[in-house]
């Protein structure tokens, strides 16, 4: 039951064949089995998730209307304000925390009779790229528990690769849905920036942040896109653009198919393992009709760079309402106003979280704002014309999400830079602000998974959707679970 | 970046940092910042900032009167209340402290 995708479960249900509480008993107790090893989850309520389950059950009993996720458990990034359920960010700085909202994405879903079946570990305030800056515990990646899941969204992840849950919610700011995804050998998407409302999205970066999902295969992303996306005037970014049904137009293939493989990709850092998984998935395009474009995206080796004074001013900003004032962490010390303020935040904000407030703050200070900020801006428009520019000879453009497969727990964590470059494929995807996705397309020689990068212009989802399952419906990559 | 720099960014920040770890951030952060110091080799001139990606400019919505969150519901996370108010430190009179 638990190694099925959410169209089947819907199916099972559609049949009779399974109700929505016998579902979620299911994942409830691969959560207890699991999630000691896994460490996926922050926080679940077994009692909440059988009464969401029940009421699906009931309704469907009186023959009421059943929305497209009903019975379906879903795992949530908790940097998503639940109401009335405790919203951590990973961070002890919200350690206590319980939103008095929903964000709307959460709205959503439960309009669309999902289970929410609990909250998921991350990076704190979504910092960072595999789960280890949590200050609470690390996530493990499925396939191998000495190693990372990615992240930031690395028990959203895990959970899905685990089987705790059918399908799950991260969020992207330079990497942090793609890069896991890549890891856990599963499917992820990064929307483009304004479809997917972030009103209730505990802020990081706010003009790179999307809300998007983690699922299993392709169709269960289309569905799950069809639900959260659209318009949502609480977000003044968001988007007034119908929403395609991206399920429907699913099984065609895209005729005529241009893939721009940008040289950038494949330079030096790219594991010979991963580069060879790629060029496999590329063939299997080619296979179908596909043509391969060469196309550069010169600026590409700056993103990074660029990523790191952007998010992190857009950060110091963002995290500074985080002052112990009116909700949060407060320092015991008494003191004044100012004191109070930086001890609240001394104590509460984890070190990357920390270091980035720091870069930022920087940054954006008085004699270095033209240096760095303004120069990192000016450089994101290049970028930005450089994926211009290619998507006028090609469909989409495709390489590796990440540059190796999941690395060791700890292999990474006294070195900063050597962590940042680990979203150096995903990063630019953000600062243009187009669509991405990662879907699987191999494994290493020691079974771990990697992901193919496919990176459409804005708004284009759908046909993105469509290309993603050419692939998927030529291989079996997306039917593996690993043995736990 | 030394670490008298590192102390002056922390006070900008909000941020009470031991001596170690602001010895430890001078040495990262120096570490980034050569790092990024790679767009120097860039020629930007007459290109213009690209602060979001978005073609939209000062979204408004209808100026509609709708519930806000009731009292309680907005004091709920508050680390100090006193009555229906936020406790925090004085402000400006050291007498008016309401932090603990």
């Amino acid at each position: 039951m638990i190694e099925k995708t959410a169209g089947e479960l819907l199916a099972l249900q559609a049949s009779g064949s399974a109700s929505a509480l016998a579902i979620t008993d299911a994942f409830l107790t691969a959560i207890r089995d699991r999630d000691e090893r896994v460490k996926a989850y922050m926080h679940v309520d077994e009692a909440a998730a059988r009464a969401q389950a029940q009421a699906v059950d009931d309704r469907r009993k009186k023959g009421e209307p059943l929305g497209p996720l009903a019975g379906v458990p879903i795992a949530i990034k908790d940097v998503l304000c639940t109401k009335g359920i405790p919203t951590t960010c990973s961070s002890k700085i919200l350690q206590h925390f319980v939103p008095p909202y929903d964000a709307h994405v959460i709205t959503k879903l439960k309009d669309a009779g999902a289970i929410l079946i609990g909250k998921t570990n991350m990076d704190e305030f979504a910092m960072g790229s595999s789960t280890e800056n949590s200050a609470y515990f690390t996530t493990r990646n499925p396939w191998d528990l000495e190693r990372i899941p990615g992240g930031s969204s690395g028990g959203s992840a895990a959970a899905v690769a685990a089987c705790e849950a059918a399908i799950s919610i991260g969020s992207d700011t330079g990497g942090s849905i793609r890069q896991p995804a890549s890891l856990c050998g599963i499917v992820g998407i990064k929307p483009t920036y304004g479809r997917v409302s972030r009103y209730g999205l505990i802020a990081f970066a706010s003009s790179l942040d999307q809300i998007g999902p983690f699922t299993h295969d392709v169709s269960d992303a289309a569905l799950l896109m069809e639900v959260i996306a659209g318009h949502d005037p609480r977000d003044s970014t968001s988007i007034d653009q119908p929403v395609p049904a991206y399920s429907k137009t699913l099984e065609q293939p895209v005729k005529g198919l241009k893939i721009g493989v940008p040289k950038e990709f494949f330079g030096e850092g790219l594991d010979p393992e991963v580069e060879a998984a790629i060029r496999n998935g590329l063939k299997e395009y080619q296979k179908q009709g596909a043509t391969l474009v060469d196309v550069s995206l010169p600026h590409s080796p700056y993103a990074v760079a660029v990523y790191y004074l952007v998010a992190t001013a857009e950060a110091s900003s963002n995290l500074a309402r985080y002052d112990g004032m009116h909700y949060g962490h407060r320092t015991s010390v008494k003191g004044d106003l100012v004191s109070t303020y930086s001890k609240s935040r001394g104590e509460g904000f984890g070190k990357e979280v920390q270091r980035r407030i720091m870069l930022g703050t920087y940054a954006l200070s008085s004699g270095y704002k033209d240096a760095y900020y303004l120069k990192a801006l000016k450089v994101r428009r290049l970028i930005k014309n450089d994926f211009d520019e290619a998507f006028k000879k090609c469909d989409v453009v495709m390489g590796p999400t990440a540059p190796t497969a999941a690395f060791k727990r700890g292999e990474k964590t006294d070195n900063p830079l050597a962590m940042y470059l680990s979203d150096i494929y995903t990063i630019s995807c953000n600062l243009a602000g187009i669509a991405g996705m990662s879907i699987p397309c191999g494994f290493t020689k020691s079974n771990l998974p990697i992901g193919l990068q496919i990176l459409a212009g804005p708004f284009e989802e759908e046909k993105m959707l469509r290309i993603a399952r050419m692939h998927e419906r030529a291989t079996d990559w997306h039917t593996r679970r690993p043995k736990l | 970046m030394d670490i008298d720099e590192v102390r002056k960014v922390a006070r900008l920040a909000r941020l009470d940092l031991s001596d170690a770890d602001l010895g430890v951030m001078a040495k990262q952060l120096s570490a980034i910042l050569q790092y990024v110091d790679q767009l120097k080799e860039l020629n930007t001139d007459g290109v213009e900032p690209m602060a979001h990606p978005l073609p939209v400019q000062n979204v408004f919505r209808a100026d509609e009167p709708a519930e806000s969150l009731p009292v309680a519901e907005a004091l709920r996370n508050a680390p100090i209340r006193h009555g229906d108010f936020f406790g925090v430190p004085a402000v400006l009179d050291p007498a008016d402290d309401l932090s603990h």
